[in-house]
């Protein structure tokens, strides 16, 4: 596959239900949160040893950023590590609210929508060449951005004049225009935050809002995996004519609504085509691209199950109840509708809605399913366990990590962000790496070594 | 009424064509998954919120990003 740079960045729902009458505000409870991570600290924005960022979001979201990945594989074990770092920051907070005498549950969910309809967001980040046409770029993408949520998409019960719904998508109805530079006002299905994190002459960044944050591990890798060949695709000039939406933000909400994808939504040209067709041209120039590149196990990985969702969504989405987040999460509701004998618009279901997404195991039904034996992993767990503490070993990230575990160790305190390393000191040197590929800098390795001598 | 009665003959002739050619591998991981399923349901009830209608209402976030 390409060489590429990419990372995801998830914006947790959190809420803490009092067992009494003592309700705290959200940035009391998240600051218990962020002291689960680092001790004796407060913390807003940290850098960890695995590369990863850790931060207070707007509207008091903990976020956490993944480090730079360049295999898809590292993408989804590396986003799993960031619900496990949140996961066993729990008891620790629950412990602190014991301490100050106030009982009560903090709860956070991996989704991206709350009861009134405000939303957080996922955010996919693809480093690009600087040199082609960004107008290009985003007429290319945006039918598939409209479409991949059939494979994407978490599923969310919406109440639409006074009717319970089954949405494919959470993040769909949340969209309102094709491209911006907002990601709070007018969330768009292009985001033109262009901050590369790298040499801005070579590269700029793609910053995807589009998505929702997926439990599964399958969705997210098809996720990352699909849009990588993609821009793989247009960098090459190898392009995809004639499948520009006639209203992509309309198509994206009519396509959210059909859960049987048989819905046509309109091309420019006057076709209609589904969200499977569409994915299917894309999926078909795809396979046709990698016959002319050099071939590798990764692409044709992704293609391989990319192929199998599409005909199994065509065959009966159902089938894929193991694989993609809104189909499992439906065929659960389903189930349970079935044995309780109630509807769509009753509280419990809304509450397996909002619960499919705890990223407590134990109480969260996405991991329910798991422990059944009922989802289909990409990773294991000892993958998520080892990016907890390691960053990928190919991208700037090693450098990162090394440098944080090195300062940890020598009790230093530190400034850190994507692009420079500082021990905190003014007789000391601002530590510059430009290039997120580089896992190696010689500056920090002669840092560690230097101490080690000193030993 | 003789029209809808050709309907359901038709219906049973093609369920029968299908338990015909079905797999029976896959019938086998049907029952799997359907008894999985069964034992999730069973389970879900001590997982799920009490006071689930009170909790949803509950759950407001600010907007993000």
């Amino acid at each position: 596959m390409k060489n590429r740079i990419f990372g995801l960045e998830t914006e947790y729902g959190l809420i803490f239900t009092p067992h009494g009458k003592v309700y705290l505000p959200m940035e009391k409870i998240l600051g218990y949160v962020f002291e689960g991570l680092i001790p004796n600290s407060w913390p807003s924005n940290a850098f960890l040893t695995n590369g990863a960022r850790f931060y207070q979001d707007t509207g008091c979201h903990p976020e956490y950023a993944t480090p730079e990945c360049d295999q898809v594989f590292d993408a989804v074990v590396h986003d799993k590590a960031g619900e496990r770092l949140l996961e066993r920051c729990l008891p620790i907070a629950q412990k602190r609210l014991q301490e100050e005498g106030l009982s009560g549950d903090i709860y956070i969910y991996k989704n991206n929508t709350d009861s009134m309809g405000n939303t957080y967001g996922c955010h996919e980040n693809y480093l690009m060449r600087r040199d082609i046409d960004f107008w290009k770029v985003t007429e290319q993408l945006i039918p598939f951005f409209v479409s991949r949520q059939i494979y994407t998409g978490a599923g969310k019960v919406l109440k639409i004049g006074g009717k319970s719904h089954y949405f494919i998508s959470q993040r769909s109805q949340h969209i309102h225009e094709k491209t911006s530079s907002s990601t709070t006002s007018s969330r768009s299905i292009i985001n033109t935050r262009d901050e590369p994190h790298a040499d801005a002459e070579k590269y700029r960044r793609l910053h995807i809002i589009v998505g929702d944050s997926n439990m599964s591990e399958y969705a997210t890798y098809l996720k990352v995996g699909t849009t990588a060949i993609i821009l793989a695709m247009i960098e090459d000039k190898f392009f995809i004519d004639g499948l520009e939406l006639d209203d992509p933000v309309k198509a994206m909400r009519e396509i959210s609504r059909d859960t049987t994808l048989k819905k046509r939504v309109r091309l420019e040209k006057g076709k209609e085509l589904s969200a499977i067709e569409i994915q299917r041209v894309y999926l078909e120039k795809a396979k046709e691209y990698l016959s002319f590149v050099e071939d590798d196990p990764v692409s044709r990985d992704i293609v391989d199950r990319w192929e199998f969702v599409l005909d199994e969504l065509s065959e009966d989405p159902a089938r894929l109840d193991r694989e993609i987040d809104w189909i499992a999460k439906k065929s659960l509701i389903e189930s349970y509708m079935d044995k309780k004998g109630c509807g769509l618009d009753d509280s419990r279901v809304a509450m397996m809605d909002l619960q499919y997404h705890d990223i407590n195991q134990d109480r969260g039904l996405y991991y329910l399913l798991n422990r059944s034996g009922l989802i289909e992993c990409v990773a294991t767990e000892e993958d998520i366990q080892r990016a907890i503490e390691m960053p990928p070993q190919s991208t700037r990230a090693k450098t990162r990590g090394d440098f944080i575990r090195f300062a940890k160790a020598k009790n230093r305190s530190y400034t850190v962000d994507w692009t420079y390393l500082k021990l905190n000191g003014y007789w000391e040197e601002t530590i510059l790496c430009m290039d997120p590929f580089s896992s190696e800098n010689q500056r920090v390795n002669e840092l560690i070594a230097a101490a080690n001598v000193q030993q | 009424m003789k029209k809808q009665d050709k309907k359901t003959e038709e219906k049973q002739e093609s369920k029968e064509e299908a338990s015909v050619e079905a797999n029976p591998e896959v019938v086998e991981k049907g029952k799997k998954i359907k008894e999985d399923l069964d034992k999730v349901m069973d389970e879900i009830d001590d997982v799920l919120e009490e006071n689930a209608e009170e909790f949803v209402k509950n759950y407001v976030q600010k907007g993000g990003e």
